[in-house]
């Protein structure tokens, strides 16, 4: 099973997966996977591709309920409360844990619509002037405000790749989340593009819980605290970044960090 | 012999230049080697059967064109053709007879002076057909002979047979072109003959319609020809009623199949709104003037409204919405599932509800697409004729009351050209400056709809 480091320091758990069982159809494509989150910390998933670390992320605010055949077992708890309950109010659980996706995916709006449409529709700003002070908090957190506030009005769709990222966690942010879930945010970035959302999210670490979903073994140990390796649907080990990275205790992250598969 | 033998006669040989050629092609393959041949042995045998049978056929259907007249002539050269009356109707009553029985499409002659003519017919034929059989052999063979002794084993038959079956394509693609042009031109030329009897600017500002096919032709009364209540009709029902019906239950039902409906569901509700699309259109004609427009008139006179008429705007309206919603549904179905599914992700990922979704991220990004649909929907509406010929009546009423009797420009066209008038009659041509009409602003709709498509497919590419 999941080998956890003991030297792991003990902190106070933001979310909390119990035996967590993700299937598609028939298909098992996460086998009883527990973690904390903690709350102060960057955690990173690393893993070859298809070992169901994006499955296991989107769990974490029930994305996958907009996969018809996707079913999950087990509990995961945020601030102690089953997400995975009936009376769970979808709408309200993403509303505190955000995602940030591959892919840029900015509305086709423009860039003040994109970050004020997460606040109008939770109701978090109602005056123009609220709006405007979450567009501009929101996007100098993210930022991005010294290259966009002459262009407000311009098309998010507009901007470069790295820019539409960076507005993708903006929008994030705006509504405030506890916590903010990447699925490999920089996968369709170039360098200079990853190494800015890189910094963002060491800024952004303490404020919020982040998890970072990545390929990359060099962006985990970059901007994670703590490092979960999953391998075919499996958990396998999970520590402190620099522990995982150093002193590996089972032989398949050793294999993996080394790079002898994935 | 007929055009089927000559046409016979052009595909056999190619068929035989087609086997010869790949004879000889493979005995080039024999002799030097798969890999020394420029082309495959197949493309030999095209080679050599395309230019067998396509200069043959382009004779033949000169030929056919051709031979008739060359047959008159021949007819008129004979020493019969002194007996002729001179001109006119009754020479060639006369020369039509005698072709049709020389050909063997009539038994006897009615005219007996037509019986003089029969032999010399008959000559004539056989031996124009003689004429055309060798003349179409010599062809095939010769061309058939060139492209064969252009053969080698380094000739590049390949490029050749492809570029052929492009320019073949290509002419095909040209002749539904070609058609619009010519309905084009066969429509203005009428139009003009129209507006040369009636002031455009009448016809198109005037509010009275009343043509009269049996008053002087030669001195029309521009007055009655005032098109306005014919465009109003059009656009009330087409573009007015029928959409009040087809967006909203079309924009609906896409929004419930694309987002909500599970895939069981949409698998048999998505055919069936399909289906709606292929009734013919005179069948909803029926419901509509048999079923709706009674019940509509029942149901003004039992709210007190006297005055409601047993053919309605309304009526034909209602109907003309239901047969345009699948057109509506299915293009914003198309629109609303090519937003990327990243798009709809982002939004439910900010905590946003489904209708959220839908009412902010994705009817905004569709709405091209949607609005393109939707003015498709409107031309074939205004287009529409049957359903309104069966229900909305013949009465040219310029009224925004919807239970009256209005009528359309596609009914006006039918029953113009319907009408006792003759054709040089203006009455009757003003179908086709109607039609004219009708072309241009369906023409325009569909070209803008077609536009904001293709920028939309453009944005997200």
């Amino acid at each position: 099973m999941t080998v956890i480091h003991p030297d792991l320091e003990k902190t106070e758990a933001k979310m909390r997966a119990s035996g967590v069982s993700v299937y598609y159809g028939d298909k098992k494509a996460i086998d009883d996977v527990s973690i904390d989150i903690p709350a102060e910390y960057v955690t990173a998933f690393i893993g070859p591709s298809g070992c169901g670390k994006s499955t296991f992320l989107r769990t974490m605010n029930r994305m996958n309920d907009t996969i018809p055949s996707a079913r999950v077992e087990g509990t995961i708890e945020l601030d102690g409360e089953n997400i995975y309950t009936s009376n769970m109010d979808v709408v309200q659980l993403r509303a505190r844990v955000g995602m940030v996706f591959q892919k840029p995916n900015p509305f086709p709006k423009s860039i003040y619509d994109n970050i004020a449409y997460g606040p109008r529709i939770h109701g978090l700003a109602e005056s123009k002037d609220d709006v405007d002070e979450v567009v501009e908090r929101s996007l100098r957190r993210a930022g991005l405000w010294e290259e966009v506030k002459d262009r407000l009005t311009d098309s998010g769709t507009a901007l470069s790749g790295g820019q539409q990222q960076r507005l993708c966690i903006a929008r994030a942010i705006a509504v405030d989340p506890e916590v903010i879930l990447m699925d490999e945010p920089c996968s369709a970035l170039d360098p200079i593009a990853t190494a800015k959302i890189e910094e963002l999210i060491n800024e952004l670490s303490g404020r919020f819980a982040i998890v970072i979903v990545t390929h990359s073994m060099q962006q985990a140990a970059r901007v994670s605290q703590r490092t979960a390796f999953f391998h075919l649907g499996k958990m396998v080990e999970y520590g402190q970044t620099s522990n995982i990275f150093t002193n590996p205790i089972e032989q398949r992250t050793q294999d993996y960090i080394t790079g002898r598969y994935g | 012999m007929s055009p089927i033998s000559l046409i016979l006669i052009a595909v056999g040989l190619g068929l035989a230049g087609w086997l010869a050629a790949r004879a000889k092609a493979w005995s080039f393959q024999q002799d030097a080697g798969v890999r020394r041949m420029a082309s495959r042995p197949n493309y030999h045998a095209w080679y050599v059967a395309l230019w067998v049978v396509i200069p043959t056929l382009l004779f033949v259907i000169i030929w056919l064109i051709l031979s008739p007249q060359l047959v008159i002539q021949s007819v008129l050269a004979s020493d019969a053709a002194s007996s002729l009356p001179a001109f006119g109707f009754q020479r060639d009553a006369i020369l039509s007879e005698a072709q049709a029985v020389a050909s063997g499409n009539a038994i006897g002659v009615f005219n007996p002076d037509a019986q003089l003519f029969v032999e010399p017919f008959r000559d004539a034929m056989s031996r124009y057909n003689w004429i055309g059989i060798i003349v179409s052999i010599t062809i095939a063979f010769a061309c058939g002979l060139f492209a064969f002794l252009k053969l080698r084993p380094d000739f590049s038959a390949r490029t050749r047979v492809e570029r052929t079956v492009m320019v073949i394509l290509l002419l095909a693609s040209l002749v539904a072109i070609l058609t619009t042009f010519g309905i084009f031109a066969s429509l203005v030329f009428e139009t003009f003959r129209f507006f040369g009897m009636v002031n455009p600017i009448d016809f198109l500002f005037g509010t009275f319609w009343g043509p009269d096919p049996m008053s002087n032709a030669a001195n029309p009364d521009a007055s009655r020809y005032g098109a306005i209540p014919l465009f109003w009709g059009t656009i009330y029902i087409g573009a007015v009623i029928a959409m009040i019906v087809a967006i909203p239950l079309g924009l609906m039902s896409a929004i419930y199949l694309t987002q909500y409906a599970n895939p069981r569901v949409r698998a048999w509700v998505k055919p069936m709104l399909e289906i709606l699309a292929g009734v013919p259109t005179v069948v909803y004609g029926y419901f509509a003037a048999l079923t709706v427009a009674p019940a509509i008139r029942d149901f003004a006179f039992s709210i007190g409204l006297t005055n409601a008429s047993s053919e309605s705007a309304l009526a034909a309206g209602l109907v003309m919405g239901v047969m345009i919603i699948p057109f509506v549904s299915s293009m914003a179905d198309d629109s609303i599932a090519a937003v990327p599914s990243a798009m709809r992700d982002g939004s439910l990922a900010m905590g946003a509800t489904t209708s959220e979704t839908i009412r902010k991220v994705l009817i905004p990004a569709a709405l091209p697409g949607i609005v393109a649909g939707v003015m498709l929907a409107i031309s074939r509406a205004i287009g529409e004729t049957m359903i309104v010929v069966m229900a909305a009546g013949a009465a040219a009423n310029l009224t925004a009351n919807p239970l009256e009797a209005m009528t359309t420009v596609t009914f006006q066209i039918v029953a113009m050209l319907t009408g006792e008038g003759s054709f040089d009659h203006p009455a009757t041509l003003s179908a086709f400056a109607l039609g004219f009409v009708l072309f241009l602003v369906t023409l325009g709709l569909n070209f803008i709809a077609l536009r904001v498509v293709k920028r939309f497919r453009e944005a997200y590419e």
